[in-house]
């Protein structure tokens, strides 16, 4: 009897320590390759520099972090399969992808499995649909294009603006959201121009807009496509102004596009530039660590991994399917939590509110010409 | 109509890099049945050899001469003698089967050693426009078309006025009859290999600084200027030119006056037209089938 009680305790002790000593094991799907590999390269490594962190400071609750990295291809099927083989192990939490295509076809497989899913893409519909389990590391078009356009309408006094958007979910959301708001102002979009993902030669986009002679040309393309046009908008001689959201002034568009990003205004939810001490910091050890300045995908995938960590301590215990009602309002203080840069807020729908920023780019640099407040 | 104008030249400038890229089909084509289905990474890789040259600190133009070379070596001379003449044996489709594999292997090798990631590429044409016909022009286009222009008018004017030409065509049209007549038939194969390593080459130092130097580049590339080949005929050095202008030029003007949603199916049906109509192509020889 004795023996059995004895041996009861050692197994009791065993599986404690066991559990107390596993590692939380995350997954993420990533853009790692193909047309979305910026995102993805920068999200990854956004990623692994916060898990180093955390881990160097005794992890979550006690218990390490452990991530295992997937690449999508930048291709929505690829995504899908990748995350179904990650749910299969079943993770903590599902980290990416970043590309609003693959989340749409992504966002059902981990709701069904239960698991939060904290992603980068944009699209405004993804949180739209009710998913539960769905959380944004930045805005969605829904939040970020009424900002936009009231710039494009109130600040550039655009009365007729060209809309040029690349053929994809991330793309399409974002224009359907941006012309609605335009018209709704009173700014009328005179060259509406869908392009590829992919597409080298943007002359004959570029001589639509020309020949439209727009006030401001609105962009909504994907990094490298956005070096691309804007190099040749420089090429034709187009003066209008022009902005765009993040993908347009992003640190590797300006130093692909040169001399073309210079006077290239856009929103960010999210940039290394922004005057935020917190910010700086990242912005210092990622670029020590990778040698490279990082987007805005970077701290995306910073600050995913640090939501997990907060969520986490809140709960005061590592639990997949308590972590997305716990995520839902919670309000994270970046004095109370620093990974997470600034102080934000998760809605019911998994939508981020937090401030955000207008900034140009003068002479190859980003710089923030307007710190916009949190919405609530 | 000055849309029209400006469209034409663009049109011309890309057209031109798909006829340096389509005209390797047809040369290799001609002299040693070989479809190389790794032609677009073919053009993608001088640029990332260019791009390592300067990391360790070459000055632009010594990358660009070991990029030329390299690419001779790499994808001339080892493309025949270790994957070329092992395969040719075995046949026409395990020797396009083996370009396909080549293909994955060298976009995956430049993702591996360099980065997933697009970079910038300088320029040997210097940006800026001139005005022609009143038209403000960009040098770049002008620049891209006239070294293609010169590049293809040197090759024609090899293969046609020069006795190592002569020699290449007689290669290409009957092999066994030129070893009679004493034409060193291996010897003028190795220089069509060459040659288009060349060609890809050049390609690779126009086309780079507008679409950026990225492993999956050639994709693209490989696609336009295979069909431009098949549209202008795959036999024809000639007819190679020909679709590669035709292709570029077409792409943007379906962009701008037919749809932007809709440019790449436009050569593609193009493509389609032509086979119906013309299956040795617009400018192709019609080849009789020995039985």
């Amino acid at each position: 009897m004795k023996s059995t009680i004895l041996a009861g305790a050692l197994f009791a002790f065993a599986a404690a320590t066991s559990a107390h000593g596993q590692a939380i094991k995350l997954a993420d799907v990533a853009e790692l390759s193909g047309g979305g590999a910026t995102v993805g390269t920068n999200w990854k490594n956004g990623i692994d520099l916060a898990i180093e962190e955390i881990n160097a400071k005794g992890g979550v609750l006690g218990r390490k972090l452990e991530v295992t990295h997937a690449d999508s291809q930048s291709n929505p099927g690829v995504a899908r399969a990748q995350v179904q083989k990650a749910l299969d192990a079943e993770p903590y939490v599902l980290l990416g992808p970043g590309y609003s295509g693959s989340v749409k076809v992504t966002a059902p497989l981990a709701a069904e499995a239960g698991i939060a899913q904290i992603m980068g893409g944009e699209a405004a519909e993804l949180t739209q649909a009710g998913n539960k389990f769905l959380f944004r590391t930045s805005f969605g078009q829904q939040s970020s294009m009424p900002k936009v356009a009231k710039y494009i309408h109130d600040e550039m006094k655009a009365k007729t603006v060209a809309v040029v958007w690349v053929n994809n979910d991330f793309g399409r959301g974002g224009r359907d959201v941006i012309v609605k708001e335009l018209d709704r102002l009173g700014s009328k979009v005179v060259a509406d121009l869908s392009t590829e993902a992919g597409q080298a030669d943007f002359a004959a986009d570029v001589g639509k807009i020309k020949a439209a002679n727009p006030d401001a040309v609105f962009v909504y393309l994907n990094e490298e496509e956005s070096a691309r046009i804007l190099k040749e908008l420089k090429r034709q001689g187009v003066t209008a102004p022009l902005m765009g959201e993040t993908t347009l002034i992003g640190q590797k568009v300006i130093e692909l596009a040169g001399d073309a990003a210079n006077g290239a205004r856009g929103h960010v939810g999210l940039t290394t530039d922004a005057p935020v001490d917190l910010i700086k910091a990242f912005r210092d050890k990622f670029s020590k660590k990778y040698n490279y300045v990082p987007d805005h995908n970077g701290l995306k995938g910073y600050l995913a991994v640090y939501m997990i960590k907060a969520t986490t301590e809140k709960m005061g215990k590592v639990d997949s399917k308590a972590f997305a009602d716990t995520l839902h309002g919670l309000t994270i203080k970046a004095a109370d939590e620093p990974g997470i840069l600034m102080d934000v807020t998760f809605d019911q729908n998994g939508d981020i509110d937090r401030q955000s920023f207008l900034v140009e780019v003068v002479e190859g640099k980003q710089v923030v010409k307007q710190v916009l407040p949190k919405l609530k | 109509m000055s849309n029209l104008f400006d469209l034409l030249v663009a049109g011309l400038a890309t057209g031109a890099i798909y006829a340096l890229v389509a005209v390797g089909f047809t040369l290799l084509w001609q002299t040693s049945q070989t479809i190389n289905f790794a032609q677009g990474e073919f053009v993608m890789l001088p640029a990332f050899l260019m791009l390592a040259a300067m990391h360790v600190g070459a000055p632009f133009w010594l990358a660009i001469i070991l990029g030329i070379l390299l690419s001779m070596i790499l994808l001339g001379l080892a493309f025949k003698l270790l994957l070329v003449d092992p395969m040719m044996r075995h046949g026409v489709l395990p020797l396009a089967i083996a370009t396909m594999a080549l293909a994955i292997g060298i976009k995956e090798a430049v993702k591996q050693f360099f980065s997933a990631e697009a970079s910038s590429f300088p320029s040997i044409v210097p940006t800026g426009d001139i005005s022609v016909l009143g038209h403000a022009v960009s040098l770049q286009s002008i620049g891209v078309l006239a070294v293609a222009i010169l590049a293809v008018f040197g090759l024609t004017t090899l293969l046609n006025r020069t006795s190592l030409g002569h020699q290449m065509q007689a290669a290409a049209q009957n092999p066994t009859v030129a070893r009679i007549i004493g034409v060193p038939v291996e010897r003028m194969i190795l220089l069509t290999f060459l040659i288009n390593a060349f060609l890809v080459a050049l390609a690779s130092l126009l086309i780079t600084p507008i679409y950026l130097a990225k492993f999956s580049s050639g994709e693209v590339l490989g696609q336009a200027a295979f069909i431009a080949a098949i549209v202008g005929g795959f036999n024809q050095v000639r007819g190679a030119i020909a679709g590669g202008l035709l292709i570029g030029v077409l792409d943007n003007l379906a962009a701008a006056y037919v749809s932007t949603q809709y440019r790449a199916a436009v050569p593609l049906i193009f493509l389609i037209v032509v086979i119906l109509f013309r299956p040795q192509g617009l400018l192709g020889r019609a080849e009789e089938r020995t039985v």
